[in-house]
């Protein structure tokens, strides 16, 4: 009967002890983040270039002859 | 007798088809002359990014065809910009670097600094990067 007892206490010392753990790990792991409170500004006009524009412009100009019932 | 119905019923069904095919591009190739009047009139003009755009409010009736022309170019940018390899904004700015120089006069057309010029006789006021 004796036995039985200690047993019993040692395992709710480690089962206390694990509730301890977790607890603690769950804090650690905890991770914040922040989200910005500007609105992402991005600059389209750099993505036109000048040789792309020059490039495309043949095409361009065939897209519309082809499809004037849009343009 | 038996032989004659399967086939008047094939040949109304492709009459129908051919009707149908017919009369589709038709009607796409036939203009609103809404669009052209108020073109002409300079209620819409070409925009420095290949695009529609209204220089005064519009009527319902010209806000919807000019955004129905809108998703329509839309689509032949993104087509043209994978065949070639470039973004749908920079096929589409290209364009309207040509269908601002193709206004006549009197039609309205977006300037660099956004604001909606009428087109003179004169060579248009377009982007430095425009051929």
């Amino acid at each position: 009967m004796k036995k039985t007892k200690t047993g019993a206490r040692r395992l709710a010392i480690s089962g206390r002890c694990l509730a301890l753990m977790t607890g603690m790990s769950a804090l650690a792991g905890c991770v914040q983040i922040e989200t910005p409170d500007k609105p992402i500004e991005i600059n389209l006009n750099i993505n036109i270039r000048q040789e792309v524009v020059y490039r495309l412009d043949g095409d361009a100009k065939k897209l519309i002859e082809q499809n004037s019932e849009i343009f | 007798m038996t032989k004659w119905k399967p086939t008047g019923l094939a040949l109304a069904a492709i009459a129908a088809t051919a009707a149908v095919a017919l009369a589709v591009p038709s009607a796409m190739a036939q203009r609103d002359p809404a669009y052209a009047a108020a073109r002409a009139a300079g209620q819409i003009g070409e925009q420095v990014d290949g695009y529609l755009g209204f220089a005064t409010t519009p009527t319902p009736a010209i806000r919807a065809l000019v955004e129905d022309l809108n998703i329509k170019r839309k689509a032949a940018y993104t087509a043209s910009a994978q065949s070639t390899g470039s973004t749908v904004q920079q096929f589409a700015f290209t364009s309207g670097c040509n269908l601002i120089a193709q206004t006549k006069p009197g039609e309205k057309y977006q300037t660099p600094g956004g604001a909606w010029k009428t087109r003179d006789s004169g060579p248009p006021e377009r982007d430095a990067r425009c051929p």
